[in-house]
Parts: structure tokens; sequence; C-alpha cells
């Protein structure tokens, strides 16, 4: 009795039947996990890298850095993410009659929650912060960000809140409530356990992330440019990331909010989203919705940006309609607000307020529609070369319009009556998420991953990854849409009619070819990685018109070694054909921000207070917070953060690089 | 921006290159970013008044705001946030002048005024609490104790930044760093004031008229 | 509507969506068994033949732009500082607002007309709903994950098995005891949320006697999967004669009963009862079905009388009653206001906090 007592109120409820070593597929993923976690910190020391990983990486401030770590945690959780959405489809394909599938209710429903989370704010977001993080400041002539450690904590603190989802895979149960954790579901009497508790603290620390980030990017924009570059003269892509980052600024309090107040629902009992006393789960969906029809546009407006700027550069063309591009853009950030009801025109909210914001919906289709007409208007009389990036460009324009499509169709309300929370509204939004948002994401990465690292990508590997991408999309998603019009709802782990099985059989087909382009991802990394020699390239190996091409690749840490002055929108262009030349002497010294590890710190113990309050441990709890608090406060008394780079180290770096044969 | 760029013969660098002097002063940045965190933690406010606003007539058989309000005292209250509003502006005033010692003590007297109010949100709070109105009893009883209660943590938040600043301006002087957090800081200070003006009116006031 | 179907019968041979092969299934949304489904299919092609107009040229265009402008292509004109054309831009503007006013015009008019709380006016094209025949009343509640239907005018209630009289309007009231759900027969009609302590209507009607399936459409924890209904159109003398036998012979559904049937469980045949209760539905909106609840329209009358306490003397309030307290309360309460009691909160109570 007494020993128990003290187990509870160390460990809280944590306990070890906590522990999943009972089922099998996740004993299976956790020995997996841990062997591959065990040999690459046993490589980096064996390598004696660890003073290297701290010293250049982990405590980095420098938005290059900083963007290439997003990047590559984006990457990772796509596999975790990729992963949950096999194992649904392999129980989506085999579970008909009789076969009740592979995966019970309790892992299957876990499974679809942590796909739809993770997928979003663990691949979506950290791929799009982290292109916007190491594009973005090189291309309004900048040599860091405005708040280069908020970046570092931005970063960490999200990596913080990815660790948590995963540490929920093996020690207790992720959420079982959807993506976004619909009450009543998720509330304590339906959802005693950690699960939703792990998706709060891993989103709210994560969120916190998100939004300093999104600050960060909206004042770099406003306040960094260089000399010459008005607002009107910005690339399209600082463009987009300025409007989707506002609008980050002004849905995720909201989303804070919520959350924080399903925590207090949770943690001491209050009654804001509960059946009884006077709660309305209702309002938990106004809350999140508010969020979450402008988290889509948060996601596809830079993706719009990375479209734009490839079209451009790889039509050997200036951007058709460039202002109409602009105010497409600001439109659609202001209209994305006002449209969040059009995810429950089920809910009964009456046929005016159903018209409005079906008509709202709509509306955002005409500045969207005229979007894909500059791009096409942009290729129309170009010299279009057909490198990996373009064709990314001709597959999203395909494949979006369709869902693009689907999405007006769903605006219309009685047509949702019958179409609301079936498989054709997922099939709608994996064709904007995919065939915008991911392979938009692709095309942004091969375009810029010369300019990060100084040589291209594979383009075997590339072509494999592509046509895997391309063709297992359609191959998955169209029976999807299909078996949606025969009334097939979301979220369902076993069906009873079997002519549906031929189609999810295809969906799971698909799936598998998708895979393939993953992995030939991987591997053109890899490849490229071995390869480098061969592939290596100068400052601008795509023929660029922004600035990010003025310099060498990869850019030296302070990018430019003296700031542009911009003529022009498609600034180099512009140098370029007038012949501009950067000076070769008469460097000056730089002033840079210096590395910390306050980030990595701060974001550690915020892990640590986000686990010891998802099991119940008071003390860890408190402990950690005062800590928190104390290191923040103690972080503010260093007044050393930035330095100068000598004159002649930028002198001999540059040099060196001339000599080199590069830019 | 139609036109096309003639193509000349080559331009001299510093036409394209700023080859004098570095411009990137930072400060300005500081005051634009912490502006717009503060209208993202103004949207949080927004969100829990939206939320009072949806439930705040739910009392589910528990007190209303008539039985609950003691208006003197949330009166008292505001004033005691106003004055600080006051005297954190005579702090900045004397910050501008490059008063240290006088910055120190209007800063003081604006914690001890802030601190005030706590206290008085603490006292109503334990009433409330020993009546049996409590977070729990009603969903206007959760929405009143989150609003309010949020607001109450960014007045502590403040109290301790207050302090951090007051050991920092000792160590060095108003120097600029100091000078830009103590701006901040202004802004956060007033902006809690703003929030409290919205509490006072829609909570209180309009919840004891109704 | 006549329009609606001229573009249904130009769409069918869109070539985006294989539409064709899905012909035959019972659960079919584009192939439906009642007249507001058909209606809300008919809008589906015609909102996709209006985007259509626009898409198919756009994807055209694509393609023959990529082909024509491929860099090999010597021939082809290049431009390099071709970048505005305020005609074309024109165009781009305003061929989608165009489509998107017409396609907003039938949203407008679709929505009003097939908005699932107005009470229908015809069974199907050209048959007007007789105003001598009241609509059937049916009260859907969504439990933890089954669904109970209650025939109040027959005094019949059943588990996962709703029957419906073929071309007789129906009047669902729709409620749910703790998840939120959403009550879908996709042949019969689109769906709607079922809420704990909110009423939702949907108003519909069933022309095609036959079987087919309705389940929950929002997930709802563990038994969602197995939240099936079976869909039963039969003629109104078979539908007299099923429910009177099971008003003579079937269990009653006592309140004893209820909160046996009210506890979670999954994969439920179906089950009948005869109703001893009609006023169970109400009392489960008010949620205080089961004894010792007390009715939330109680708690919110007194809460707008007193503005707090729910007894007057100042005191902490008696937080479990039984329904016949609650109904002493509620008669005081107005009696002091000098207003009848309040209908339980019902109707678009939704629409409050959602809109």
């Amino acid at each position: 009795m007494f020993e128990q007592s003290i187990w509870k109120t160390v460990f809280g409820r944590l306990t070890w039947e906590s522990f999943p070593i009972h089922e099998p597929i996740l004993l299976g993923t956790f020995i997996v996990v841990a062997l591959l976690g065990a040999a690459t910190l046993g490589a980096v020391t064996w390598f004696r890298l660890w003073g290297w990983l701290w010293r250049e990486w982990l405590t980095s401030v420098d938005h290059k850095k900083i963007g290439i770590m997003y990047m590559i945690l984006g990457i990772i959780m796509l596999l975790r993410g990729f992963a949950d959405a096999l194992m649904m489809r392999a129980q989506q394909a085999i579970a008909f009659g009789a076969n009740q599938g592979y995966l019970p209710a309790h892992h299957y429903d876990q499974i679809f929650t942590a796909h739809g989370t993770i997928m979003i704010f663990f691949v979506a977001i950290p791929l799009i912060v982290g292109l916007v993080n190491y594009v973005m400041p090189l291309q309004i002539g900048a040599r860091d960000v405005a708040f280069p450690f908020l970046n570092s904590l931005s970063f960490w603190l999200t990596v913080a809140g990815a660790i948590l989802v995963m540490i929920s895979l093996f020690v207790g149960e992720f959420s079982r409530a959807g993506w976004l954790n619909y009450v009543p579901v998720a509330n304590l009497e339906n959802s005693p356990d950690t699960g939703p508790d792990y998706y709060l603290w891993a989103l709210q620390i994560a969120g916190v992330g998100t939004t300093l980030s999104a600050i960060n990017m909206v004042t770099t924009i406003i306040k960094m440019r260089a000399p010459g570059m008005s607002m009107m003269k910005m690339p399209v892509f600082c463009w987009t990331a300025l409007c989707s980052n506002v609008l980050a600024i002004a849905i995720f309090p909201v989303l804070t909010g919520a959350f924080a107040l399903l925590m207090l629902d949770r943690y001491v009992h209050t009654n804001f989203f509960t059946n009884d006393l006077g709660g309305s789960p209702m309002m938990y969906w106004n809350l999140v919705w508010i969020w979450g029809h402008p988290e889509v546009y948060v996601l596809v407006l830079p993706v719009f940006g990375i479209f734009s700027e490839i079209t451009s550069t790889f039509s050997g063309k200036r951007l058709f309609g460039y202002s109409s591009m602009v105010y497409a853009t600001v439109v659609i950030t202001i209209l994305s607000y006002l449209v969040w009801l059009h995810h429950f025109f089920t809910m009964g909210s009456g046929a005016s307020v159903n018209s409005f914001f079906g008509i709202a919906t709509m509306v955002i289709s005409i500045p969207t529609g005229a979007k894909i007409f500059n791009w096409l208007f942009t290729m129309y009389r170009g010299r279009i070369r057909f490198e990996l990036p373009m064709m990314w460009v001709v597959a999203f324009m395909l494949t979006f319009v369709v869902g693009g499509m689907t999405g007006v169709l769903l605006a219309v309300p009685p047509a949702d009556f019958v179409l609301h929370n079936s498989l054709f509204l997922v099939a709608h939004f994996h064709n904007v998420i995919i065939g915008g948002v991911v392979f938009g994401l692709f095309a942004g990465m091969t375009y810029w991953f010369p300019k990060a690292f100084g040589f291209k990508l594979d383009p075997f590997w590339g072509k494999v990854s592509f046509w895997g991408w391309v063709i297992g999309y359609w191959v998955a998603w169209t029976p999807i849409y299909v078996v949606g019009l025969m009334g097939t709802t979301r979220r369902v782990r076993h069906f009873d009619d079997p002519t549906l099985q031929p189609w999810f059989m295809v969906a799971a087909i698909g799936a598998v070819i998708i895979l393939v382009g993953i992995l030939a991802f991987v591997i053109q990394i890899a490849v490229s990685i071995k390869n480098r020699d061969k592939l290596r390239v100068t400052g601008d190996p795509w023929d660029g018109r922004t600035l990010e091409w003025a310099i060498p690749s990869p850019p030296p840490s302070y990018n430019f070694a003296f700031t542009p002055v911009v003529h022009d929108l498609d600034a180099w262009d512009d140098m370029k054909a007038r012949g501009a030349r950067a000076p070769a002497g008469g460097f000056k010294a730089i002033h840079m921000p210096r590395n910390t590890g306050a980030g990595v710190i701060m974001s550690a113990i915020a892990l640590v207070l986000g686990f010891a309050m998802i099991w119940y441990m008071w003390w860890l709890a408190a402990l950690s917070l005062a800590v928190l608090l104390i290191y923040s406060i103690a972080h503010t008394f260093n007044y050393d953060r930035d330095f100068f780079i000598p004159a002649d180290d930028v002198a001999r770096e540059e040099q060196a690089r001339l000599a080199g044969g590069e830019a | 921006m139609a036109n096309a760029h003639p193509i000349s013969e080559p331009s001299p660098a510093s036409a394209f290159y700023v080859t004098e002097e570095e411009h990137h002063g930072s400060g300005g940045g500081t005051l634009l970013g912490f502006w717009i965190y503060l209208m993202s933690d103004a949207l949080i406010f927004a969100t829990l008044f939206a939320t009072y606003g949806v439930v705040s007539t739910n009392y589910a058989g528990g007190p209303g705001p008539r039985q609950l309000f003691e208006l003197p005292l949330v009166a008292v209250n505001t004033a005691m946030l106003l004055l600080s509003s006051i005297t954190y502006g005579m702090a900045m005033i004397d910050m501008e002048a490059g008063r240290k010692r006088a910055t120190q003590i209007w800063l003081a007297i604006t914690a001890l005024f802030g601190a005030a109010f706590i206290a008085i949100e603490l006292y109503e709070f334990s009433n409330l609490i020993a009546e049996g109105a409590t977070p729990q009893r009603s969903a206007f009883l959760s929405a009143f104790f989150t609003l309010v209660g949020t607001h109450g943590l960014h007045v502590t938040f403040g109290l301790i930044w207050i302090a951090v600043m007051l050991v920092q301006v000792a160590q060095r002087g108003l120097v600029p760093e100091n000078r830009r957090r103590l701006v901040c800081l202004g802004m956060f200070w007033h902006l809690l004031d703003v929030v409290w003006i919205g509490v006072f009116t829609f909570v209180y006031l309009l919840g004891a008229l109704r | 509507m006549r329009d609606l179907r001229f573009h249904a019968a130009r769409l069918r041979l869109a070539p985006i969506l294989p539409l064709g092969l899905l012909a035959g299934c019972q659960r079919d949304v584009l192939n439906p068994a009642g007249d507001v489904a058909l209606q809300q299919r008919d809008l589906i092609y015609t909102a996709t033949g209006l985007m259509l107009l626009i898409i198919v040229p756009v994807m055209v265009l694509i393609v023959v732009f990529a082909w024509r402008y491929r860099s090999s292509n010597r021939d082809a004109t290049y431009a390099p500082d071709f970048d505005h054309s305020t005609a074309l831009e024109l165009v781009i503007w305003s061929v989608p607002l165009l489509i998107i006013i017409a396609l907003g015009a039938v949203t407008w008019s679709s929505t009003h007309l097939l908005d699932p709380f107005r009470p229908l006016d015809r069974i199907a094209a050209g048959r007007p709903v007789d105003p001598k025949v009241a609509p059937l009343r049916v009260q859907v509640v969504a439990m933890d994950w089954k669904w109970l239907f209650i025939y109040p005018d027959q005094g019949v209630a059943t588990v996962n098995d709703l029957v419906l009289p073929v071309d007789r309007p129906v009047r669902f009231d729709i409620t749910s005891t703790n998840m939120m759900n959403t009550f879908y027969a996709p042949t019969l009609a689109g769906m709607i949320y079922a809420m704990p302590g909110m009423q939702s209507s949907l108003h519909a009607v069933l022309n095609k006697p036959g079987i087919y399936e309705g389940f929950s459409a929002n997930y709802s924890g563990s038994g969602f999967t197995d939240m099936r209904f079976r869909l039963r159109g039969v003629d109104q003398v078979e539908f007299d004669r099923w429910a009177g036998g099971l008003r003579r012979g079937a269990r009653p559904l006592t309140t004893a009963a209820y909160v046996a049937l009210e506890r979670p469980s999954e994969k439920v045949a179906p089950t009948y009862f005869s109703l001893p209760d009609r006023g169970l539905f109400p009392r489960i909106v008010d949620r205080c079905a089961a004894p010792g609840q007390t009715c939330a329209s109680a708690i919110m009358a007194a809460d707008r009388l007193t503005d707090g306490w729910l007894s007057p003397d100042g005191g902490p309030p008696p937080l479990c009653k039984t329904p016949s307290e609650v109904g002493k309360d509620q008669a005081a309460a107005s009696r002091q206001a000098g207003r009848p009691p309040e209908a339980p909160a019902a109707g678009r109570a939704a629409s409050t906090v959602a809109g």
C-alpha cells in the first residue's frame, strides 16, 4: 500500500502496463526504432561528432541550418506518418465481411488520429517553415532573420512536440479522437487515458514554436529587405510567405486557446466542452475550425509561391501578372478566415448561414483560379526546360485543379449533406494536400537543394520519385473518390459490403506506389551525396532570377558579403542582364548573431514538462516549470549575443570561392 | 515593371551592392516583432472573450454574476491597474530623460500597484470558491475564471518581468538593450490594461447589470 | 429543377469520375431511393458540370502550353518579357467570377430548398404533398454505439432498424446521448448531426420499397464502425401492421430498459420495443431520461429567472432531482415570472452556437 503510494507520487499514472510489450506491432516498431537510434548515437560517438553536432547544428542560430533541420524533421516524420497511412490502407483493403482485419479499433483509431496530426503539424508545417526559413532571407538579401535565437527556439520546440508524439507510440497511447482531437470523444469521461493529453501537450509545445516562428518571419520580411526592394518588388515566394505567416499569427492563438480550454476540462474538470453543466462541444468545433480552415492556406500559399518561382525560372520568363498574383494571395488570406463553418454545414445552422459560408468558400476559388491562369500564361511564350522542379509544377497544376473542383462541390451545402465526412471528402483534401502542398514541397526541395548543398539532386532517382508520387497519388485516391460517392464514410475500420473491396485494394496498391516514390526520394538523397562531385554546381545552376542565386552555393554563413541593391522584381536576372559584378575587395566586418544552446535546453525542459503533465507526475511538472522560468530569466542576463566576422575572414572566404571558380 | 531592362554596359558595383555602410539596426525589428506577438496574445484573449460570450448565461443552476460580483471591489482593482499604467508612463518619461534612479522608483511603484491588483484578485477568487462558486460548477464560472485568471497570469508574468528589469537596470543602467526591453514591457503592461477594461466592461459591468 | 436535369443528363458522360461504374449499389449517393437525396445528387451533377466548363479548358491548356513551349521546340515564339496583358487579366478574373456567380445562385436557392428543417412540399417531382397526410414522426437517438428510433405516434421503438412507409413524408427529430454522430442513410437524404442536449431535424421521404443501409458518418469512438442500421421501405399497410404487432407484442421501453440500453455497447442486433412513455424523447434531449437527473430546460429556465442559484433561498442547489421535482420547480419559477413553462431547448438550438 505504502509502496504503491510512493510509486504514484513519483511516477503519477505511469505503470508497467503503460508499456505496450504485449502488442507485437508496437514492440517490433520499438525494436527497429531503438536499434536505429542506438546505431545513430553510436556512430556519432564513434566518429566523435558530438562536439561538432552541438557547435555547428544544435546551437546554431543560422537561418540556413535551422531551415535544413526543419526539413530533416519533416522528412523523418513523413516516414512515420506514411507508415500510419500504409497500415490504414492495409486494414481497409482486407477488413471485409468475416475478416476483421489485423487492427483492433483501439489501435486503428490511434493510427488515423496520429496520421492526420503528424502529417499536418509535424510534416507539412516543418517542411514549409523550413523552406521559408532557408530561402526567404536569401531572396530579400538579408543576412539572417529578425530574431535568430527565437528561430532556434521555435525549431526545437517543434522537435519537442514531435518527440512527445513519438513517445506516445511506446509509452501509453495516443489520442483516438481524430486529428483535431474532437470532443466529446476527447472529453475526460470518454477518454480518461493519456491519449488526448499527449495530443494536447505535443501540439501546444509545437504550436508555440510555430507562432513564434511566424512572428519572426513577418518581422524579417517587413524590416530586413535589401535596399530598393519595395513590397511590390519582392519575390512572390516572399509575398506568399508573408501572407502565410500573417495568417498563422492570426489563427494559432485561437488553436492554443481552444486546446488550453480542453486541457482545463481534462485537468481541473471545468465545463467548457462537456455535455452537462452548461458546456458546449460545438464550441470546440467552431474554435478548432476557425484555426483549421485558414491552416490549409498557411500551408498552400507558400507552395503557390514556390510554383511561381519555378515556373518563371524554367520558362525563362518574367512571372505573368505579378501584381494580380500578389492581390490574389492577399484576398485568399483574408477570405480564408471567413469560411470555417463549411466544415459543419450538417450541424443545422440554417439555410442562410450555410449559404453565406458556402458562397464565401466558393469565392476563394476565384483568386486561386487566377493564380492557375497566371502560371499558365507564364508558360505561354516561354522556353520551358522540363527539369524535375518544372515537372512537379505541371503535375501539380493538373492534379490540383481537380482537387479545387471537388472542394467547390463540397462547398455547396446540400451536396455537402451527402458528402460530408465521406471518403469523397477525404479524397478531396488529400487531392489538395498531396497534389498541392506535397508536390510543391518536392518541387521546392529539388529546386533549392543545390543552393543549400552545392550539388544537384540525382535526376534519375528524382524522376522515379516523381512518377511514384504522381501515379501513386492517382491510383490511391481515385478509388477513394469513387467509394465516397458510393456513400462510404471516413474512419471506418471494417466493411460489410464486399463490392467495395476491389476499390480499397486498388487504393492500397496506390499507397505502395507512393511508397516507391518516398523510398526513391531517400535513395535520391543518398545517391546524390555519394556522387556529389559529379553533381557539383555553381551559385546559379538553374539560371535563376532572384537574389538567392546571386551568392555561392552553399552560401557563406553571412549570406551576402555586400548587401545587394534591388532595382527590379527579378533582381538577379536584372543584375545579370546589366552585367553587375560583386566587388572583389573592400570587405567590411560583418555583424552576426552568436550561437546559443538556450533554444535546445529550453525545449528539452518543455519536453520534460509536457511528459510530466501527461503522466500526472506533479512534482516533476512543477520542477521543470520552475527550471524553465529560471533558465529563461537567466538567459536574459546574457547581453553578449552578437559578434563581428572580421573583414579579413570575409575577404579570405570570398576570395577562396572566387578562386574555386564559384559564383 | 513591364518594361524590358535595357542591356547596357557593365554598371558600377556600387549601383548593385551596398559597399559603404551596414544597415541592420535590429531595434525597430524587436519592437515590431513584440507588437505582433502582443496582437497574437490579444487573439488568445479574443478567443477567451468569445468563449465567455457563448456560455456567459449557462449557470447550470449555479450562481450568476449578480450574486457573485462585488463591483466596488472590482472598481478598486481596476483603479490599481489603471494607476499602474500611469506610473509606468512616468517610468518611461524618466527613462527617455536618462534618469536611472527615478526610472527604478517608478517601476517599483508600478510593481506595487500590480501586486495589489493580483492580491485583490486572489482575494476575490478565494471568496468565490469559498461560496461554492468554483470553476467546475458551471460553464459560466469555467469561462469567468479562465478569462480573468489568464489576465491575472499575464499580470503576474509582468511583475516578474519588472523585477528582472529592476535588477538589470541596476546592473547595467539604461543601456540601449534595457531601454528596448522597457519599451516592450511597457507595451505589454498597457495591453493588459486594455484587456482589463474589456474584462471589466463585458464581464463585470454587463454581468451585474444584466 | 428541369434545368438541373438537363445538366445532369449531359454530365453523366463526364470523363473525370467514372460515375457510370457506380450504378446498382444499394447505398449509393448517386442512385438514391428518396426524393431529397435525388435532388442532392442532381445538384452534384449541376455543380460539377458548371465547374467542368472551366476545368476542362484549363487542363487542356496546361498540356498544350507545356508541350508547345518546351525548350526544344525552337519554332514557338519566345517572349521573355511578356508579363502583363490587361485583356488577359480581365478574362482570368472574370471567367471564374461568372462561374461562381452562377454556382452561388444555385447554392443559395438549393440550400434554402433542401434545408433539412423545412417541411417537404413534394414527395417526388410532380407529386406535391397531400395536405391531409401528416408527416410520420420518427425520433432518432444516437447512442454509444447504436441507433434508437422512436415512433411516438405508433407507440413503438426500435434499435438499429428504421422502417418507413414509402411515399410518406417523414419528420426526423434527432439527438444524441453522449457522442456527436451524424444520422445518415445515403439513399434517403443528406446527413444531419445528432448532438447531445440538442435537437436537430430532417425532413425526407423514401420513394422505393427495399432494404437500404444507414450509419453514423461522424467518428464517435470505439464502436463507431459498427454503428449501422437497416433502413426498410415498406408500403403503408405493411407499416401499420408491423407497428401494430410491435405495440401489442414487444417488450416495453421502460425507464429501466432505457437506462440499460444507454450503456455503451457495440454491434447491436435490431431490437424492438413498445413505447409506454411518449415523452421519452423530449426528456432525452433534455438530458433527464434517467432517474435522478435534472432537466436542462428546468435549469435554463431557472438561470433566466433567478439569474443564479436554483433554490430561491440562496443556499446551494440540490444537484439531483427527480423529474417531478423539476417540474414543480419549473412551475414555481414560471408562476414567479408570470409566464408558462418554457418548452425544452429544441428546434434550432444548434444554430445559436454554431452560427
